[in-house]
Order: C-alpha cells, then structure tokens, then sequence
C-alpha cells in the first residue's frame, strides 16, 4: 500500500500564550478512509482541525495535500483544497432555506440560480443516501437535519477531505446509525473522512484507523481492528502519575444531599440530565467525572438552584436543626433563607463566579450584599474580607481595588474559592477549581478542599484530570451522556475503570 | 505582506488616558478651525473667540448655556442608570415628550383651580409618571418576553412624538398649528424664577440630581444591582438577583426622571409643548452619558462640552451667515474626535511580523 496519503500533518505545533494545544502532532489520512481523533477535552482535537481547515496557522510543522506541501492560511484556501470542517456548533441562517445556506457565500461561475443548485444538492444528497428537503428552512429544522446541512454544504464546495468535529454529540443513536451509514457511502466513493470524538463504542463501529491525542501530545495511531476499547482508553487516559495529595479518612460521615432521580432537559429538549441519583456525605469528598457536557454543569446548577428540572428530588439534611428540606426548583434566594449554606465554585469563574470589571472588594460583596436593611451597600466588612484572602491565599494583586478581570488565571480562582469557602458552608460545590492552574495554585485548591472534608463539610468536585480525582476524592460519580455510570470507592478503582465508565455508552446491551 | 493589526490594550495609565482625550478635543478643533476657513474664510481664531462670545458674552447667554446643560445632564442622569445596565434606552426623547405634554396639560386645564404651589406639585407627578409609563413599557416586554428593548424604545419616541402632534392638532390656537406660550399673563404652573433668575431653579435642581444619581449608582443596593446586572447576567442569577425585577425598577427610574427633564423643560423654559420641546437632547443624552463611562460627576463635564461647541456654533453661523447646519457640523466634528481617542485608549496598533508563524 504505497499510496499518497489525501492528507498528511508533521510536527504540527499550536501554542496560545503559554498553553501548548498542539505539540509535533504527525497525522496520514488516505483517500476513501475514515479516521477516528480521540482525545478527552483539552486534548487539542479542535484546535488541530481548525489548523487543517485554515482558521488557525500553525506555528511550526507542516501540512502535505497529495504528497505536496501547502499553506492553508484560510477556509477559502481550505476549499481550495477540498478540505471542508462540520464544525460542532452549526453556522446556519436559520430564516433560509437549506439551499440557500448551502450556497451562501459561493461564488458559482454565472449567475445566481437558486433551481440549478437545488438540483445539485438534490444529485449529493441522493449519492450519499441523506434524506432532506432542500426548501426546508432551517429554523424548522431537526438537529440532525441541521448537521445534514452542513455536511450537504462542504459536499457541495467539492470537498474531499470531510472532518466532522463531534458529529454524534447532539443525536440520537437511531440518527448516528444513519450518519455512519452516510459516512460509509462517502468513504467507498473515495472521500478521506476524519471524526473528532470521544465515544470509544463509536470509534470501534466507523473507523478504519484512530489517532490519540492527550494534553495536545500525539500519542500514537492504531489500526481499528486490532485494537480494543481497553487499549485506546489507557492511551487517552494516560499511564498513572503518582500526585503527592493528601487524603484523610471521612469523620462519621452522614447523608447531608440525597439527590434522587434527577432528569433535566436543555433549551433544544435534548435529555441533559438522566435519572440522576447518589448522596454526598458530610466530611468527604465525592467526585464527579466524565467527559465534558455530560450533565456534570447541570447538576451543579440543579442543586445549586439555577436549573429547572423536570423531576426529581435533592434532599438537603440541615446539621443545625436536624431538618430535611427539598431544595428542588428553589432559587438561589429562598435556598439561603431556608438556612442551607451552600457555596458554588462554577465552571465559568469570570462569567458567573465573579464579575470582572470589578474589583476584589466589590467582588466579596456578591453574595452577602444583601444582608440588612440599609439601602446602601457595606464595603468594609468585604474590604477586610479581601484584604484577608490575599494574604491568606497568596493572591497576587496589585491591591484589592483592582479589577478582577486583570488577575491571572490562578489567582481570580483563588479569590472566587477564598469567597465560597468564607461563607462557612456546609456542601461545597466546584467545577473544575484547577482549570488552567499551574501546580503551586492546584496544590493550594486541593488544600482548601481538603481543610472543608476536614471540617465536616460535604464537598462536592467536578473535575477533568482523572489522577487528581483518584488521589484526592473519596467516592467517584461517573456521569455518561446524563446518566450515572456508576459510583466507585477512589482508593480501590483505577483509572481505566472510570475511564471505561466515563465513555460507556447504554442502548446496546452495554450493561453489565 | 506589510500591514497592520490591532492588539487590545492591556491597561494604560489614567493619565495617559486623558492626555489622549485632551489631545484629540484640540485635533478636533483644529479640524474645525480648517473647516471654518473654508466655508467662511475668517481667521480661525477669531472664529473661537465669537465661538466663547456666543457662549459665555452676556449674562443671558451665561444662563442660556447653563440652562442647555442642566437640561442635557438632566435626560443624561436618567438614561445612565439603565446604560449601565447595558439597557439600551435610546427612547429618552419620547419619555421626556411625554413628561412635558403631561406638564403642559395640567397648565391648560387645571390653571388656576388649584393654588400654584399645588398645581406645579402635580406637574412633576403626573409628568414624572408619564416619563414612568413610557420607560416601564418596554422594560416589562424586555423582561417578560425578551424583545429587543433599542427598537422598542426607539418607536415609543415615534409614538410620543404623534400623540403630541395629535394634541398640537386639538388644541393649537387659532390656524397657528402651534400651541402659544401657556399661562402667559397668570404664570401658573411656570418654575418661579429665584434671585430674579428664570433658570436657577432648574438649575440647582438638576445639580441636586447629579450628586443623588452619583450616590446612587455607586453606593446604593439598589445601584451595586445595576452593575452586576449590566456586567453579567449569569453572575446576577447566580448571586439570587431578580434580573427581571431589577430591569423594570432602572427603566421606572430612568423613565421617572425622564419625565422630570419633560417637566423642568416645559414650566421652566418653553411653557408651552411642541414636537421640538426635547430637541434631540434624548439622543445627545446617550453620548454625554458613554462619553463620560457613566459617572454622573464627569457628565457635567461631557454636558458643558457639547452645550459649549453647540452654542458657539450657533454663534458662528449666525454672524457668517451660515445657517444652523454648520453648528451640527462643529458639534460632529468634534464627536467624532472624543469618540475616536476611546479607540486608541483601548487598543494599540501594531506592525505585522513579516510572515505568520514561521519561526
């Protein structure tokens, strides 16, 4: 088999700052292949994609297109090269028409003419075996029919090389069946297909190769047939790290949140949360994993009191009274009156945790500015609050009127912890504490929620890095597409267990 | 491939900040200077001295320029609070329509069968109210069913502006097609003149505003709401603010004193109402109120600003036999300019490195 490959990258290095998100990635796709990436998130998969699809340049390496070396400096020369991107996030004018989406912006040799392209759309869609109507507008449409869309438009420019970024994350297993039928259409007709994806049962049904990718390392390829699902997750997953984290026995544990058969769905219906249920207990630390966008920011926000859920129950035990509430459907508000102390570190820290443009002072105030009958707002108390928290957490500030916005990335988490965990809660929640952290700002978090299990508090932390939620949790929920996968004891399970949890997939018999 | 990119600044110093602003105030005026010598041929700095002559000649010119900008601050107060809130209300022009209408109603129909102290007392209510109701409009539907609240505010000064030509219609005097000056021999329900002076009052009145708005805005709950609010709505609803609620109380505040600018414009200045009574200070508002980034002790200086190069503008015209186009000329020149400086207070220009990513 010494062909030319379609597509080929060497040593293609992206660097934003001081985050490596690609480092030498060497990549082949042959003519009439398809291609699995596989990565967990923050692997770098997108950003590679968008390299080869010209919306990044490279910072070093190159990229060879039939044996010759090119520059894709943009998507026009992207198309040029037949190479075209379904992006995750669809980019459709939802008032037209999907021919009239799937010819914006070309420029066709003659004049504009609508029937002649719908013919066109109609020849592709029928080759390939979509089913759609090209004068349906695109508001009236599906999600999948919107994907259908956008694959019809890359089709229709002459691309050759497809990449499809996470294409199965918004549809049904019904609706993936017939995508990857449509794919294996492509591929007999001799199109190089890439798929971004992280759905290991996936990757094992469509592909004929896969390529890993973990903290934007290439790790390797390997043929699809001769692999299994164990191996790929230990190279996406990575070998063990031994972390230097400290971890206690919980004291007299009790049930503080019971959280019973969650279900929650998103603005587009789609189940987001399903059946969720387990406890947090006071004095441990229960992690919840799994990969990104499997319910984990909706739970928080449910018991938090910023979701609205179809049904469910989150029963909250009040240590100081004994009593036992149901938090469910309550406001942020009436949760606090209820007398629960709860502290939220969310996921989107400048977004929702704090707000940027103001500084460390005001910041403080955020949840307790309220208190009292004044009409006017008490800044000393917050001010010493601040003050006490810098010197407490070695934030680096200039002072603490500075606007939060202007910390380094470290630093606003440690304020955004410092202010949850002054509260005095009694269930801390945190998504994602160490996002972006160096190790000396990790350690200090893992610390701090530490000294909450300590003090009997019931923590309760989202995490990314499966070595850290091994070493520091007590108990692990896994989360899979809005289902719990299951819930393991950390100190006995390892990582290719939660691993596999965390990419099981149910509807085929995937029980055990 | 030469060229240029834009780079987002990381900070500067406020001092370098104004240094920039002051600097392009004079390269504004020096662009109008090369205007008023081509259109007028006079020596430009002649021209600015009839431009400080027509502000500041005569007492009564004084008062007129401090009467312009206590109106203009005035309406710039009331739209500040629902700016910061990143509400964009452009529909001041029509609520403070609508508070002068009310105003000048009450002096055509109840006249003197209430004392006068009683009768100004239910101007400001009732105008104030108007102000209220035009502003609450669009907040509740923004709230309630999110409509875009820059079209909905934009069209209530449309509306605001035919119910009072419906109103002129009615009640114009004689076939004038314009209302008279109303209560002219009896002055009911005219603002009394303090120390002789016509303006004073409304004066004092709006400077008394400014320092309550300042107060509000910066220390108040109320006010420390706004702000979360218009940074983030996200963190509002994370914190248990009502967004909903805090969207319709700033747009009641912001419609109040709109209604109170309908008010102070119409029994202490034009006493009567006409199309023209707000004049555009609606929308001259929005610019005094970003130009001076929402503190309201800063907009007394945007204020003085604009009322200044108008009012000398108008100067110009006057005695070049210009018509009044070539004051709007002036004023946008020099708009154009402080607005422009934000630009390089917040980004830097830079050269592009000869050829991307090859290292």
């Amino acid at each position: 088999m010494a062909e030319v490959p379609a597509i080929e990258l060497k040593n293609i290095t992206k660097v934003f700052g001081d985050i490596v998100a690609n480092k030498d990635v060497c990549l082949t796709v042959n003519r009439g292949e398809i291609l699995s990436i596989l990565g967990e998130n923050g692997s770098g998969k997108t950003t590679l994609m968008n390299m080869i699809s010209g919306i990044y340049f490279p910072d070093y390496g190159q990229i060879f297109i039939d044996g010759k070396e090119v520059e894709i400096k943009s998507p026009k020369d992207a198309l040029d090269y037949k190479i075209g991107m379904v992006h995750q996030h669809f980019k459709l004018v939802d008032i037209f028409t999907a021919a009239e989406n799937t010819v914006l912006g070309l420029k066709d040799e003659g004049r504009y003419n609508l029937k002649k392209s719908t013919a066109k759309i109609k020849a592709i869609a029928d080759l390939y075996g979509f089913d759609l109507n090209p004068n349906k507008k695109i508001y009236e449409m599906s999600v999948s029919e919107k994907q259908t869309v956008e694959i019809i438009k890359v089709l229709y420019r002459g691309a050759d090389i497809l990449i499809l970024d996470e294409p199965t994350a918004v549809l049904t297993p019904q609706e993936t069946q017939r995508l990857f039928s449509v794919l294996r259409r492509m591929k007999a007709d001799g199109k190089s297909i890439i798929i971004i994806t992280h759905k290991l049962n996936e990757v094992m049904e469509i592909s004929d190769r896969v390529s890993v990718l973990r903290k934007g390392h290439y790790i390797g390829t390997v043929d699809t047939d001769k692999t299994t699902e164990a191996e790929l997750t230990e190279m996406m997953v990575g070998k063990k790290i031994t972390l230097n984290i400290d971890r206690s026995d919980p004291v007299n544990p009790t049930d503080r949140l019971i959280i019973k058969g969650l279900n929650c769905v998103d603005k587009e219906g789609i189940k987001v949360l399903d059946n969720v249920s387990f406890t947090a207990k006071s004095g441990e630390i229960l992690g919840v994993a799994g990969i990104a966008g499997s319910g984990q920011r909706e739970l928080l926000e449910a018991i938090a009191g910023l979701q609205v859920l179809e049904s469910g129950e989150i029963v909250y035990n009040n240590p100081a009274t004994g009593e036992s509430e149901d938090l469910r459907n309550k406001t942020p508000v009436q949760i606090r009156d209820l007398g629960v102390r709860l502290s939220f570190v969310p996921e989107d820290r400048l977004g929702m945790g704090l707000v940027g443009n103001m500084d460390l002072t005001d910041n403080m105030m955020l949840r307790s500015y309220s208190k009292g009958h004044s009409l006017f707002v008490e800044r000393g108390k917050p001010k010493e609050l601040a003050e006490k928290i810098v010197d407490d957490l070695e934030v680096v500030t200039p002072s603490v009127q500075t606007p939060v916005r202007k910390l380094s990335g470290g630093n606003v988490q440690k304020v955004l912890v410092g202010r949850e965990i002054a509260a005095a809660p009694t269930v801390f929640m945190a998504a994602y504490p160490v996002r972006g952290l160096d190790i000396n700002s990790s350690y200090m978090i893992y610390n701090l929620l530490n000294q909450q299990k300590e003090d009997g508090v019931s923590v309760i932390f989202v995490g990314e890095d499966l070595d850290v939620l091994i070493a520091l949790c007590d108990r692990i929920v896994v989360l899979s597409s809005g289902k719990v996968t299951g819930i393991v004891d950390a100190r006995e399970t390892t990582k290719e267990e939660v691993g596999l949890l965390m990419t099981k997939t149910f509807g085929k018999g995937g029980e055990e | 491939m030469l060229g240029f990119h834009v780079v987002k600044r990381k900070n500067m110093d406020w001092w370098k900040a104004w240094l920039i602003r002051g600097a392009s105030i004079i390269l504004g005026a020096a662009v109008c200077a090369v205007v008023i010598v081509f259109l007028t041929g006079k020596d430009p700095l002649d021209v600015f001295e009839t431009m400080v002559d027509g502000a500041f000649g005569t007492e009564r010119r004084i008062w007129a320029l401090l009467q312009g900008i206590a109106m203009l601050l005035c309406i710039s107060l009331a739209v500040t609070p629902a700016f910061k809130m990143k509400f964009w209300n452009i529909g001041a022009e029509g609520q403070a329509l609508m508070g002068g209408l009310a105003s000048a109603a009450c002096m055509m129909f109840i006249k003197d069968a209430l004392p006068n102290w009683l009768l100004i007392f239910v101007m400001v209510v009732t105008s104030m109210l108007a102000g209220a109701i035009w502003g609450v409009i669009p907040a509740f539907f923004k709230a309630r069913w999110g409509t875009n609240e820059t079209l909905f505010t934009l069209m209530m000064n449309y509306i605001a502006m035919q119910i009072v030509s419906v109103f002129i219609s009615i009640f114009a005097t004689g076939g004038s097609g314009k209302i008279d000056v109303l209560n002219a021999s009896t002055k009911l329900g005219w603002m009394p003149s303090v120390g002789g002076q016509a303006y004073l009052l409304n004066v004092v009145i709006v400077l008394v505003l400014t320092v309550i708005m300042y107060v509000y805005l910066k220390y108040s709950k109320q006010g420390y709401e706004i702000s979360v609010v218009g940074e983030s709505e996200n963190t509002a609803k994370y914190i248990g603010i009502n967004v909903k609620k805090v969207i319709i109380r700033t747009m009641l505040i912001s419609g109040l004193l709109c209604g109170l600018a309908g008010f102070l414009l119409v029994s202490g200045a034009d006493h009567t109402i006409a199309r023209e009574t707000v004049g555009g200070r609606g929308f001259t508002a929005i610019m005094v109120s970003w130009l001076a980034k929402f503190n309201p002790i800063f907009m007394v200086l945007t204020s003085f600003l604009l009322v200044f190069f108008e009012k000398g503008a108008i100067q110009i015209s006057q005695i070049c036999g210009l018509n009044a186009s070539f004051s709007d000329i002036i004023v946008g020149i020099i708009i154009f300019f402080i607005i422009g400086s934000e630009f390089f207070i917040n980004y830097e220009i830079k050269k592009n490195a000869k050829e991307g990513g090859s290292k």
